[in-house]
């Protein structure tokens, strides 16, 4: 479990992404981007709609695989830095009808330390109750998940990310409870739609619109002309190329 | 019937075809994968017939390595179409599937119209025919329902997080793609083995009838797969010694009529998930709400000036929502059971409980009241037929929230005083 001060700094950026394009078929979804994400931070990503904001998480995962360009996780490959990443996936990327129980869902992050061929044990079980407690949803822990509200799954979500006992935590949810996890040297990543309350809830910003358009802190970054170019519109050359680009492999295809 | 060795065997086949289709089953419901079995088997047809024409050969391994070879081309066939037109995936299930049985049925009249073929018996895969099982069909049976129970059993916590949570499997690094090729590999068997004994055509009821009647009666999936696993095999051996029985009734349909029984069944009566019980659930509602509507035409009657607690009569009552009598007092006696009322002849009036159950209700009432004006800004008259509704939803809690929300307003919109347990 984490402890208060458990983790020791590692003196690396938490998130080193260089040089990365994405594309889904060859509809081009993030385009060079270049982003450090210092250790200990608490980071907002946004960006308009189909940003690339879910899809820059999901690269970082290993989920999605990148056209070029790499990502390392404090220095490393993800696959190397796996057992310190925990992960809260958007609750719509789940049936919530699946016959499971929440404190079942929770014990889902501890499956990488239990390895194969074995089953969560009462030690597991008690770790995963403790993470439902710590998000103030302990008595719920026995609920099939489909009978919890919108907000309670979300913090189902997030209580299995926390047994995952992270020093990084990727959030593609924008969530209320977001303190429970906050520690030093533990950095937290989250994709946030509500611009109004970034200032209050972070201290590091990512501004993202298929490119970087800025990253920093959040008093030097998150400033009306920032704004004005993420939420504007892509700088229309770039969504001129990638038109252009699109077309032109349709063609081939055909 | 005779407890012949045919019997025996249709017996043990069927159960253990149940047995195994029902836990897979789970895995395709789950995985939403239903389409997807009904092509692999339609598609395994041309499998059979081809295996047929190019050896000549009868014999089962044959036939059914002709199956899964078609089978498994069907399923890449499907993902071909999807990832390589605009064609989405359940039109490209449909086409695959009418595409791959279509040549499969070609192929089977041709085969019947062969000198060597008439008497080949491959018509049985469209159908099904239990009778035909010997001893080596039961042994491979038998092998295959061991493979698929020790994998269900050794991998469950890894299918359970697959079949949840794909991308949460991949960030922990699980090979998730060779864990839904083993469960997609071990559905492609179990659908191969099965064909001769349900045939094409039933083979997806076999996997997903008893897994939707399973899903009614647990939350847990383990339970699931138990429940499914255990209806499978009922169906399997109540179908084949009721085919065995009954003259001229095929094994493969009777087996699919028994699990359709249990999932009618399933459907209906299920605590929590079943028709019957959703509907008792709104019949209990329905008169909790009357009740509480009493109470409250009780408390403004007596709001009105003629004090809470005073008699009113039952033609009074009933002009106020135009109810009958008998219904007023039926939701009476309930009340007047707890104590909350007091009935004398066609008269009720209300006991202090009654009083303080009536006030809650119009205290929620009045309050969404309050809040729809002043928060959402509604003028007064389109308040009411919301509040009507929210009184009986609205949970303590979140009254009491609402009314610190609101800083404790001493009256609604419309000027009437709202009640609180203190006063």
């Amino acid at each position: 479990m984490t402890g208060a001060g458990a983790v020791p700094k590692t003196g690396l950026p938490a998130v080193e992404v260089h040089d990365l394009t994405v594309a889904y078929r060859s509809n081009p979804v993030l385009w060079d981007v270049d982003l450090k994400v210092p250790e200990g931070r608490l980071v907002a990503i946004v960006g308009p709609n189909g940003a690339g904001k879910s899809t820059l998480l999901k690269t970082i995962l290993g989920q999605v695989r990148q056209t070029t360009g790499w990502v390392q996780v404090y220095g490393e490959p993800y696959a190397t830095r796996r057992s310190w990443v925990g992960y809260v996936p958007q609750r719509e990327s789940v049936d919530w009808d699946f016959p499971t129980l929440a404190q079942d869902v929770v014990t889902m992050g501890l499956y990488g330390r239990i390895g194969w061929l074995r089953r969560p044990g009462r030690r597991h079980r008690e770790i995963a109750l403790s993470c439902l407690e710590r998000l103030g949803i302990g008595h719920l822990a026995g609920r099939q998940i489909s009978q919890l509200s919108g907000g309670q799954q979300q913090r189902v979500f997030l209580a299995r990310a926390l047994a995952q006992d992270a020093r990084l935590y990727l959030m593609d949810e924008p969530l209320a409870g977001v303190d429970a996890t906050t520690e030093k040297a533990i950095t937290v990543v989250v994709v946030h739609h509500d611009l109004q309350t970034v200032p209050e809830y972070f201290d590091h910003v990512v501004l993202l619109n298929m490119r970087l358009v800025a990253a920093g802190a959040v008093e030097e970054v998150f400033t009306a002309e920032n704004l004005q170019q993420t939420y504007g519109g892509r700088s229309s050359i770039l969504t001129r190329a990638a038109e252009a680009l699109f077309a032109s492999k349709a063609t081939l295809k055909e | 019937m005779e407890w012949t060795y045919t019997v025996r065997n249709v017996l043990v086949g069927s159960s253990l075809l149940g047995l195994t289709g029902g836990v897979l089953g789970c895995f395709a419901l789950l995985r939403r994968q239903s389409l997807l079995s009904d092509a692999l088997a339609h598609a395994a047809l041309p499998g059979v017939c081809v295996a047929f024409l190019l050896t000549g050969s009868k014999s089962p391994e044959v036939l059914l390595a002709g199956a899964m070879v078609a089978g498994i081309l069907g399923a890449f066939a499907i993902l071909g179409v999807i990832r390589n037109s605009r064609i989405k995936e359940d039109a490209a299930i449909g086409i695959i599937l009418s595409v791959f049985f279509g040549i499969g049925i070609v192929l089977l009249t041709w085969i019947q119209k062969l000198p060597s073929g008439n008497q080949s018996g491959l018509d049985r895969f469209l159908f099904g025919q239990a009778a035909t099982m010997g001893t080596d069909d039961i042994r491979l049976l038998s092998a295959v329902t061991l493979l698929v129970l020790f994998a269900v059993v050794l991998f469950f916590k890894e299918f359970k997080l697959v079949s949840f949570d794909h991308g949460f499997g991949v960030s922990l690094g699980l090979p998730v793609k060779l864990l839904e090729f083993g469960l997609t590999s071990l559905l492609v068997l179990v659908v191969v083995i099965g064909l001769q004994m349900v045939g094409v055509v039933l083979m997806v009821a076999t996997l997903l009838t008893p897994a939707a009647a399973a899903r009614q009666w647990t939350d847990r999936l383990g339970a699931m797969l138990l429940v499914s696993g255990g209806i499978g095999a009922v169906s399997g051996s109540v179908g084949s010694l009721a085919s065995a029985t009954i003259p001229r009734v095929p094994t493969g349909p009777a087996i699919v009529l028994v699990s359709s029984v249990i999932l009618v069944f399933s459907l209906m009566l299920a605590p929590r998930r079943g028709m019957v019980w959703a509907m008792l659930q709104d019949r209990l509602v329905e008169r909790r709400i009357r009740r509480e509507n009493l109470l409250k035409d009780l408390y403004l009657a007596g709001e009105r000036g003629i004090g809470f607690g005073s008699w009113v009569t039952l033609p009074i009552l009933m002009g106020y929502r135009g109810l009958s009598g008998s219904g007023l007092l039926r939701s009476a006696r309930r009340l007047v059971k707890n104590s909350l009322l007091e009935r004398s002849g066609d008269q009720l009036r209300l006991t202090a409980d009654g009083i303080r159950e009536a006030a809650k209700v119009v205290r929620k009432h009045r309050l969404w009241e309050s809040y729809l004006s002043r928060r959402l800004e509604l003028p007064p008259d389109h308040l009411h037929r919301d509040a009507e509704m929210m009184e009986h939803a609205l949970s303590d809690e979140v009254v009491d929230d609402l009314d610190r929300r609101l800083g404790y307003p001493e009256r609604d919109p419309h000027g009437k005083p709202i009640p609180r347990e203190a006063s």
